[in-house]
């Protein structure tokens, strides 16, 4: 049972952002299991124009030497007289496998049970951990043995897609709106996904060749960024990693899975990947997407205590991980049917 | 060419398929349709379900099917299983309220059923309705193939 938010999330910092020198320092400590600085704009949605001044929320410390800021600027975007509200988290790094869990619980039930529109964005998780897709198969995506012996941490998410091995390199960004929100657009996988597509493309501006290739975000015909999404009766949900930088030893924990691309022309992992890094400053990238939400979004500020606590209601999320007994049952099936056993 | 067309449209109203004049989604006259893109063949208390060809063309290649237990409950509006197609997962919502008394167990090794063939082997749960009445919630086929053509053309 995934903790209340206000046990999770238990200082809410933002601060100044200075455009030349702003720093993130160390997680949280014991006890404490990371930061939401909750940003969003609460816009009915009304005909006229309104102007909305910098909001800054001041931190509350708890002997935490660390901080992370967030600056929300008062987009206020005037689309066919309506102007769709977008809530900001962003949330700092965190020290535990299972705080991508939970951030994937939040994700969740804010698809679930909120009637408002978020963007998420997240710096990465410490550990490297995988994170498998709704129907992934272990046996078939992962090499089990070195999973098992190197203890890394398996997820099943509840959003569709393949397969990917994150840490605090990874950099993740997440859209849940209304399926009335972005004009034009309907809520299926492919509209979503080029709804994405052109919100990045302001991102990234030309740089590197930057398209949506089959699904997945490339420099060329490397891929940097991977998608998954989730569509219910009301809403949608479309969250990306974004590979920052990544470990190479880290790829040998996943297999060529069968169901590849086409582009990917059965290049193996190093040939088919590339570090976000070589294009773009982090915070440069960061700030950009929150740039581009505001170009289509107006964004607002709310009181943490407005964020949706999981204990509060019935909903049970299903992203979780795989035990080992399941990930060494998996590889123990796939042996026996080698085998020509039943 | 209008002896063709007619001959087109008879042979359709036999086949009990009206085609739209766009041509491009079938929807079947005796079923029922949610607002959700799901279909319903009602035959006394008993119901099968599936989505429709419109939902599968729009969602893509289906490569799983996410079924609920044989038993469980199922309410007219609600989620009671998902597909998964290109990256996404898409809720199937059930079109009555009742108990599941079947599942498509084909569906876990052939999940394509759902795209080449909406409407028969790619059926997805059959349920033992608890209130007929609820069917009066949902569209005929005419007024559904008009509400697609509503849907695609305002995007």
């Amino acid at each position: 049972m995934p903790a209340c938010i206000h046990e999770l999330f238990v200082e809410f910092i933002v601060s100044v952002y200075h455009r030349h020198h702003h720093t993130y320092m160390h997680a949280f400590g014991i006890g404490l299991t990371g930061l939401v600085v909750a940003l969003g704009y609460l816009m009915k949605q009304k005909n006229h124009h309104i102007s909305l001044p910098l909001q800054l929320l001041l931190p509350r410390r708890f002997g935490i030497t660390d901080s992370s800021f967030y600056v929300c600027g008062p987009a206020l975007k005037d689309i066919k007289g309506k102007s769709p509200s977008l809530k900001f988290e962003r949330r700092k790094k965190n020290t535990r496998p299972g705080i991508l869990v939970r951030q994937l619980h939040i994700e969740e039930q804010l698809l679930r049970t909120s009637s408002e529109n978020w963007c998420i964005i997240n710096d990465g998780t410490n550990d490297p951990t995988i994170v498998m897709g709704f129907s992934g198969k272990p046996a078939e995506l992962l090499e089990i043995e070195s999973v098992l012996h190197d203890q890394v941490p398996v997820i099943r998410r509840f959003t569709g897609g393949g397969t990917v091995i994150v840490d605090h390199q990874t950099i993740f960004v997440t859209f849940i709106c209304n399926k009335e929100t972005v004009p034009d657009l309907q809520p299926y996988p492919r509209p979503i996904m080029s709804w994405s597509s052109s919100l990045y493309s302001k991102v990234f501006g030309g740089i590197g060749d930057f398209h949506l290739r089959e699904n997945d975000y490339v420099f060329g015909n490397h891929k940097f960024g991977g998608n998954a999404q989730s569509i219910t009766k009301n809403k949608w949900i479309h969250h990306t990693s974004f590979l920052w930088d990544f470990d190479v030893r880290n790829m040998a924990y996943l297999k060529l899975p069968k169901l590849a691309p086409a582009y990917r022309s059965a290049r193996g992992h190093l040939d088919f990947i590339c570090r976000l890094k070589d294009y773009m400053p982090r915070s440069t990238f960061i700030d950009k997407t929150v740039e581009a939400a505001g170009t289509q979004f107006s964004l607002r500020s709310l009181e943490l205590e407005a964020v949706v606590t999981c204990s509060e209601t019935e909903f049970r999320p299903s992203t979780r991980f795989l035990t080992n007994e399941e990930l060494a049952a998996a590889a123990a099936a796939v042996s026996e049917q080698q085998l020509g056993l039943p | 060419m209008a002896s063709g067309m007619l001959w087109a449209s008879r042979a359709a109203a036999c086949l009990r398929i009206s085609v739209f004049h766009r041509g491009f989604s079938t929807v079947l006259k005796d079923l029922k349709y949610a607002d959700s893109h799901e279909w319903v063949k009602v035959t006394g208390n008993a119901a099968t379900i599936g989505i429709t060809d419109h939902a599968q063309d729009h969602l893509g290649d289906v490569v799983y099917v996410e079924l609920p237990e044989v038993g469980a409950a199922v309410k007219q509006g609600d989620s009671f299983g998902a597909v998964e197609s290109v990256k996404a997962t898409s809720d199937i919502n059930s079109p009555v309220s009742g108990k599941v008394v079947e599942v498509n167990e084909e569906l876990s090794n052939s999940p394509a059923l759902v795209n080449s063939s909406p409407y028969e082997a790619g059926w997805i749960i059959k349920v033992e309705m608890n209130d007929a009445g609820e069917l009066k919630n949902l569209m005929d086929s005419e007024k559904y193939s008009k509400f697609c053509e509503e849907e695609d053309s305002k995007h």
